[in-house]
C-alpha cells in the first residue's frame, strides 16, 4: 500500500517578513524556508504506519516553486519517507493546490491513506486537506492527536472546542490532517540525509495536469504589515495599586469590561 | 442585492455570539439573509437568527445531526445552498466552519477565504482581510471565478447590536439529505471545562512557565472564574505537562482572537505571539521588565504574579458585581 504525505513549504516564523512590492505576497529573498511544523507530524505518523506494514511505502508531495520546495521534500526523505514528487508551479489558491494534490495522488495510484498538516502556519487557512478529501472522493478528518490502521479501517481522535475530542471511524482510502500531539517527529538521520540526497525527486509540471485557470478562486491583494502598536502603559505603584488602576483603565480607557 | 446564507451555530440551544455577529453583519449589507442551523435543537434558535437579521432559516431537525459529522453536515448545506441560491456564504472559523467550509467549497466548484478577521459586502461582491504569516502582515482576499463566495471568519471580530425581537424568521423544514456514510462519530469525550473555546473566548487569562507548577493554575481560573473568562497556556507549560494540549495557544496551538488577553508569566516567545498578537487589548503581569511580551502589551505590570494576580481577582470582583 501507499501512504502519502502532503508536505507545505513555508518561511520560518522567527523569519521578518517584508511586503512584495506590488503588495500581493512577500519578499522571498532573505526568507528562512521550513517544512510547515503540522507537517513534520504527518510524516513521522507515515513514516510508523510504513514500519507497522511490511511492503508499505511513504511517498511525499509538494506543490510550489520546484527550485525552493524540494528542499522541504528533501527533508521529509532524510526523516525516512521513500519517495517524493514536486508539482512545479507558482501562484495558486487553496482550490487549485488541493484539484493538483488530488490529480496527481490519482494518478500515482495504490493510495492508501494521506496525511497533510491540520493548517499550514503562513495562511493558516486549514483548507487544503479537506478539498483534496472532497476532490479523491474519500472520508476525511482533521485536527488528528492519534491514529491507528486495523489493515481497513482508521479510528483517529480529533481534538474540537472546549477540550472536547470526538473518536471517528473512516473507511480507508482516507486523509487525516495532522495536529501536535499526534507523536514525536523524528530527526533525521546522518546516514538518512546522505540518501535523500542521492534520491531522484520525481517532477510534474503544474501546467500538465489538465487543471482549468478557472480553478484559482482566491487571490491576494493589499497586503500589507500591520499597523504600529502604541506604547505599553506601564502601571506603577504597589501591587494593590497597580491591580486598582489596571481595572480603571480596563472599564474607562480600553472599555473591555 | 443578492441572498446572503449563514450558518448559524448554537451549543445546548443557545445561538453562538460569533453567529449572531455574521448575522448582523449580514443584515446590515442590505441583501436578503437565509439562515440554516441543524440538529434537534435547531428550532430552539430559529427565533434569535431572525431577532438578529434572518427573514428565512433553514432546519434540518434531525437527531443524527446534533454532533459534527463532515459528510452529512456537507450533504445537508450543499442540499440547502441549491434550493437558496445565495451570492455570500459566511461562516465561522470554528472547528465546525473550518472543517465543513473547504469541502462545501470543493463540490460547488467555488472559492473559501477561511480564518478571516475583516468583512466588506457590497452588494452581491464580498471582500475579507485575513492575517498571514502569524499576524506578521494581513492580505485582503479577493474572489474570482466563484460562482458563490465562502467567507469564514474568526470570532469576536464584527460588533454585535442588541437584538431586535420585533423581527421574526420564516422557518423552513429540510429533510436530510441522506448519504452513504464512510465516516463514523463513534464516541464524543467531553472536554474538561464548561467554558468557552479558547477561539471563541471574549476574554483569556492565560499563563506561563512563571507560574511556577500545575497548581498554581488555580490561581488563574478563579481569576478567569470572576470575569467569565476561558483560561490558556503556553507550550512550555503544556510540554510541562501541567494543562492539556487543548489550552495551548500559539503557532502549534490555537489563534484566538479575545477582546481581552491576559498574559501571566509568559515571556512573549514568538510562537506564542502568533497565537494571541491580534488580541484587542493585551496585558502583561511579568517579574521581568525587560520580557518581550511588554512589546506586545497595552498595558503592562512588573511584579510578582503571586502578589498581583488574587488582587486583581479582589477587584474585579468588585467592579464586576456593584
Ligand atoms: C503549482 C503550484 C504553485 C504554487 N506556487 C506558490 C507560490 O508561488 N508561492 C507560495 O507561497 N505558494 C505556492 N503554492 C502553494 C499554494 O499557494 C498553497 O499551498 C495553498 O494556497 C494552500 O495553502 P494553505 O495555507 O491554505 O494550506 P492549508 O490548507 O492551511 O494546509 C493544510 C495542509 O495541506 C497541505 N498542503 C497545503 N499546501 C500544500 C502544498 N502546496 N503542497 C503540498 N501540501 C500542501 C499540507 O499538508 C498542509 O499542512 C503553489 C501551489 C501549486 C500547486
Ligand atoms: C516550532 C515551535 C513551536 C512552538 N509553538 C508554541 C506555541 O504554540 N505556543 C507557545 O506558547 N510556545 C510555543 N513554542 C515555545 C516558545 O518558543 C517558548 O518556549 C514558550 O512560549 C515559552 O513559554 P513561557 O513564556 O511560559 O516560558 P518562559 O519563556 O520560561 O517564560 C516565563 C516567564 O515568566 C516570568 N516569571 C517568572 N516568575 C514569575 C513570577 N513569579 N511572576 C511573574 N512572572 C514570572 C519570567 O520572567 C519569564 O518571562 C514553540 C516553539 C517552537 C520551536
Amino acid at each position: 500500500m501507499k501512504i502519502f504525505v502532503c508536505i507545505k513549504q513555508v518561511p520560518d516564523t522567527e523569519t521578518k517578513i517584508k511586503i512584495s512590492p506590488d503588495q500581493t505576497g512577500i519578499d522571498t529573498a532573505g526568507i528562512k524556508w521550513v517544512m510547515n511544523p503540522y507537517d513534520e507530524y504527518a510524516v513521522e505518523e507515515a513514516n510508523k504506519l510504513r514500519d507497522a506494514n511490511p511492503g508499505a511505502q511513504v511517498w511525499v508531495l509538494s506543490a510550489g516553486p520546484k527550485a525552493r520546495v524540494v528542499e522541504s521534500l528533501r527533508t521529509a526523505l532524510a526523516m525516512g519517507a521513500d519517495e517524493a514528487i514536486v508539482i512545479n508551479g507558482e501562484g495558486l489558491d487553496n482550490f487549485s493546490t488541493a484539484k493538483a494534490l488530488a490529480e496527481v495522488i490519482k494518478a500515482e495510484g495504490g493510495m492508501k491513506i494521506i496525511f497533510t498538516g491540520k493548517l499550514a502556519i503562513d495562511d493558516n487557512a486549514s483548507s487544503v486537506s479537506q478539498m483534496m478529501a472532497e476532490f479523491l472522493n474519500v472520508p476525511h478528518t482533521t485536527v488528528v492527536s492519534k491514529f491507528a490502521f486495523n489493515g481497513e479501517n482508521v479510528t483517529v481522535e480529533r481534538d474540537v472546542e472546549g477540550g472536547a475530542k470526538e473518536v471517528v471511524q473512516m473507511m480507508t482510502p482516507a486523509v487525516v490532517g495532522a495536529n501536535k500531539g499526534l507523536n514525536m517527529p523524528r530527526y533525521a538521520s546522518l546516514p538518512g540525509i546522505m540518501k535523500a540526497k542521492k534520491k531522484v525527486i520525481k517532477e510534474i509540471e503544474f501546467s500538465s495536469l489538465n487543471i482549468p485557470a478557472t480553478d484559482i478562486k482566491v487571490k491576494y491583494s493589499g497586503m500589507t504589515l500591520p499597523a504600529d502598536k502604541p506604547a505599553v502603559k506601564m502601571l506603577s505603584g504597589d501591587s494593590s495599586a497597580q491591580a486598582a488602576e489596571l481595572v480603571k483603565l480596563l472599564r474607562d480607557e480600553a472599555k473591555v469590561l | 442585492m443578492g441572498k446572503v446564507l449563514v450558518f448559524a451555530e448554537q451549543t445546548n440551544g443557545k445561538l453562538k455570539r460569533s453567529s449572531i455577529e455574521l448575522l448582523q453583519a449580514a443584515a446590515k449589507s442590505g441583501n436578503t439573509v437565509v439562515a440554516v442551523t441543524f440538529g434537534s435543537h435547531a428550532g430552539d434558535v430559529t427565533a434569535a437568527i431572525g431577532h438578529n437579521g434572518a427573514s428565512e432559516v433553514h432546519v434540518v431537525k434531525d437527531g443524527a445531526l446534533d454532533s459534527y459529522n463532515p459528510e452529512s453536515y456537507t450533504a445537508n448545506v450543499v442540499a440547502i445552498v441549491n434550493k437558496v441560491q445565495p451570492s455570500i456564504i459566511l461562516a465561522s472559523a470554528s472547528s465546525t466552519g473550518k472543517d465543513l467550509f473547504p469541502r462545501v467549497a470543493a463540490r460547488l466548484n467555488t472559492g473559501v477565504a477561511s480564518d478571516c478577521t475583516q468583512l466588506t459586502i457590497s452588494g452581491d461582491n464580498v471582500t475579507a482581510v485575513k492575517p498571514m504569516y502569524s499576524g506578521k502582515a494581513f492580505a485582503t482576499v479577493n474572489f474570482e471565478n466563484s460562482p458563490i463566495k465562502i467567507v469564514l471568519m474568526r470570532a469576536n471580530q464584527l460588533p454585535v447590536e442588541a437584538a431586535d425581537t420585533s423581527k421574526t424568521a420564516n422557518v423552513v423544514e429540510n429533510t436530510n439529505a441522506a448519504t452513504d456514510l464512510k465516516t463514523l462519530i463513534k464516541e464524543i469525550v467531553k472536554g474538561a471545562s464548561e467554558k468557552l473555546d479558547l477561539t471563541e473566548a471574549n476574554i483569556i487569562v492565560s499563563g506561563g512557565r512563571g507560574l511556577k507548577e500545575a497548581a498554581n493554575f488555580k490561581m488563574l481560573n478563579d481569576l478567569a472564574d470572576v470575569l467569565g473568562a476561558t483560561v490558556g497556556a503556553t507550550r512550555a507549560v503544556v510540554d510541562a505537562g501541567w494543562v492539556g494540549h487543548g489550552m495551548q495557544v500559539g503557532q502549534t496551538g490555537k489563534t484566538v482572537a479575545p477582546t481581552l488577553y491576559i498574559a501571566v508569566g509568559i515571556s512573549g516567545a514568538i510562537q506564542h505571539l502568533a497565537g494571541m498578537g491580534s488580541s484587542k487589548v493585551i496585558v502583561a503581569i511579568n517579574n521581568d521588565a525587560n520580557a518581550p511580551i511588554f512589546q506586545k502589551a497595552t498595558y503592562g505590570i512588573v511584579g510578582d504574579a503571586f502578589d498581583i494576580v488574587p488582587k486583581l481577582t479582589e477587584e474585579f470582583k468588585k467592579a464586576l458585581h456593584h
